[in-house]
């Protein structure tokens, strides 16, 4: 590791893990910056806890567990700069679509209706999920927000090239809601 | 009560989950299960949409394995409309399948478990990951990005877009394949298959390395599932389910996608978020089964296309029998990937897949549809029924990593017992257990569909319930 390697994180939420797919997709540009950065922290790596200062947290998914938002609240404590990457980090998307049943009946419907054997809701070894699903900005600041379903892993590349050069990014023509 | 050991999360998985391992009063292992830590719920939040939104939809169940949802969700779709779906549009779903396979199996094999094959499993943490295996192992990491990207392309290719792209639709798919497009993809298969040429090596003479972990992943008789074709053989999109018992027999050939529900139920377990099934027959949770690369290369009598067939019969040959042990997984992926690869130069070559008729149109006929396909991961199964407007009224989906939840907590017992030792956790312990799980490629956002997120915590419990380990 050098002295000017950005220390970075990913973390994924309530998401598809697509947001971390249209990553990998940054493709023969992947390998023209991995020299430039240290992925302390990812699903992709083998760490198992984030270290207490990093220079930039990108998350997928939106908060739908106790679980998220304590890995959320985590982040914001060590990040020195936190990316919500693509719609459900940004609006909960997708996963925010529960909101408008109570969880009570959602868990009803997936493991008591449709099972054939021990219906019964999990509770052990599994965090609790929130009532509602929200997107990161409703619990900490957010520096940049990066929408698309997912973003494209062009997008993506502008955002991390124009961090890891120290600027600010604007990739507001590079990407948009849904697509 | 035993006391457990967690590992959280489980990393290069896709999706989230934990291990705990509980020992027995004399410090043996007991037990160890994989516990699944989200949820999402489509079951409930897709009542009352539109049936010919369940596509996309669906998609965002996934990002890595989109099309198998699409696929899986159109054919439900098909059904409820009635319909027949045009042969050009039926080759297009399969080439479009043909390129999920290759990012999917390219991204389990060199980008998740590469680092473990490649550097072994008790190499240190933080130099198994793809970004580190860029600069120990250029070449290999390249082959395993330039696999993937070409996978990921041939998906561009069709849909315009990589990842939720709501190309297919319910009757056919959206836009026809141009003649520019067909001619760029096919120039890029010779490479593909030079890389999968360099895989096959690669990982044939790394065989004699891994004994231990062929014996201990998961190796151990079960039932197994897959789709086949109207021949036997290895099939993805179209076909009926086949189950074959722990010494290769016939159990059950199902003539129609419907016949699914007189053989697999699902069971709820306390400790996880992901469902449990089972084959009816057997009951729960004896009629345990497993699908997936491995199960469906067991399952099928050969393959389609002449180099995966050759392949196929150098799998065969691993053991007698069905292949039982998880491990050989890998080897499958690679065997799938050319049958891909061989199957995409086939349709791409074919004179009417250029063609414009590419949709059939109907109004809603029938009530109840039912699309079942083998994902990258297993058999995955969608099952809707709407009422006369086509709003749905109840949505069951059977994802490919639920179905073999048991098999991989049984596997996770079998390595525990042989590498957790004493009340502290090694590194190839917990590397191992973590691998058991990727042996399986499990894909925890579509297990959870219902649920998401990487696994990544292992805990070492005691007999009293007492914290021993973790990470
Ligand atoms: S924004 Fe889209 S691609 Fe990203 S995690 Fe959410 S559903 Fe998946």
């Amino acid at each position: 590791m050098t002295i000017n390697t950005l220390q970075i994180a990913t973390i994924w939420l309530d998401g598809c893990s697509g947001c971390h797919m249209s990553l990998l997709d940054m493709d023969e540009h992947l390998e023209k910056i991995a020299h430039l950065f240290d992925m302390v922290y990812s699903p992709l790596v083998d760490s198992t806890s984030l270290p207490a200062s990093v220079d930039l947290i990108l998350i997928e998914g939106a908060v739908s567990s106790e679980k998220d938002l304590e890995h959320l609240m985590n982040a914001r404590k060590s990040a020195a700069c936190l990316v919500a990457l693509g719609d459900c980090a940004v609006t909960g998307n997708v996963p925010s679509m529960r909101n408008s049943f109570s969880l009570s009946d959602v868990l009803a419907t997936s493991y008591q209706k449709d099972v054939s054997a021990n219906p019964q809701i999990p509770t052990g070894f599994v965090p609790a999920l929130l009532e509602h699903v929200t997107p990161l900005h409703a619990h900490v600041q957010v520096d940049h927000f990066l929408p698309g379903c997912p973003p494209p892993a062009s997008a993506i590349f502008a955002l991390l090239s124009h961090l890891l050069q120290g600027k600010q990014p604007d990739v507001s023509k590079l990407s948009r809601f849904g697509s | 009560m035993d006391q457990p050991i967690i590992i959280e999360p489980i990393t290069r998985i896709e999706g989230h989950g934990k291990i705990s391992i509980h020992l027995a009063p004399n410090g043996e292992v007991a037990d160890a299960k994989l516990h699944v830590t989200q949820f999402r719920g489509f079951e409930t939040f897709c009542q009352g949409r539109p049936f010919a939104e369940m596509i996309s939809l669906v998609e965002r169940i996934c990002g890595i394995c989109p099309i198998s949802h699409s696929l899986a969700s159109a054919k439900a779709c098909d059904d409820i409309l009635g319909i027949r779906v045009p042969e050009t549009a039926q080759k297009l779903r399969v080439l479009l399948n043909c390129g999920e396979f290759i990012q999917s199996h390219a991204l389990s094999f060199f980008h998740l478990s590469g680092p473990d094959l490649i550097l072994g499993m008790d190499a240190p943490a933080e130099k198994r990951n793809l970004f580190h295996m860029l600069q120990s192992h250029p070449e290999i990491a390249k082959d395993g990005i330039r696999l993937r990207q070409i996978g990921q392309q041939i998906i561009e290719g069709l849909t315009g877009k990589r990842i939720h792209p709501a190309w297919v639709v319910p009757g056919g798919v959206r836009t026809p394949l141009q003649e520019h497009e067909r001619d760029t993809l096919l120039e890029r298969l010779p490479e593909a298959q030079a890389i999968l040429e360099r895989a096959i090596t690669l990982f044939i003479e790394s065989l004699k390395k891994w004994q231990d972990e062929i014996e201990h992943f998961a190796n151990f008789p079960t039932l197994f599932v897959a789709l086949t074709n109207s021949s036997g053989q290895l099939e993805h999109v179209h076909g009926n389910l086949r189950c074959i018992d722990e010494n290769g027999a016939i159990l059950e050939q199902c003539q129609t996608a419907a016949a699914y529900q007189d053989i697999i139920g699902e069971a709820s377990e306390q400790y996880s978020y992901l469902k449990s099934p089972f084959y009816i027959p057997r009951g729960y949770p004896a009629g345990m089964y497993r699908v997936g690369p491995a199960a469906r290369l067991n399952v099928a009598n050969g393959c389609p296309t002449p180099w995966a067939h050759t392949l196929w019969e150098q799998f065969r040959l691993f053991a007698q029998g069905p292949i039982l042990s998880s491990f050989y997984n890998h080897f499958a992926r690679l065997v799938e990937i050319v049958y891909c690869l061989e199957t995409a130069e086939q349709l791409l070559q074919e004179s009417n897949i250029t063609s414009k008729h590419i949709r059939a149109h109907a109004q809603p006929n029938y009530h109840e549809g039912i699309g079942i396909v083998e994902a990258p991961r297993g058999t995955l199964i969608h099952h809707y029924n709407v009422n006369t407007d086509g709003l749905i009224e109840r949505v069951n989906l059977i994802v490919a990593t639920g179905n073999n939840n048991l098999a991989m907590n049984k596997g996770l017992v079998q390595v525990a017992k042989k590498w957790v030792k004493g009340s502290s956790l090694s590194e190839g312990a917990i590397n191992r257990l973590q691998a058991v799980i990727r042996a399986f490629d499990p894909c925890l956002s579509c297990s959870t569909h219902a649920v998401r997120g990487p696994v990544t915590a292992i805990e070492l419990l005691n007999y009293d319930g007492k914290l021993l380990d973790s990470i």
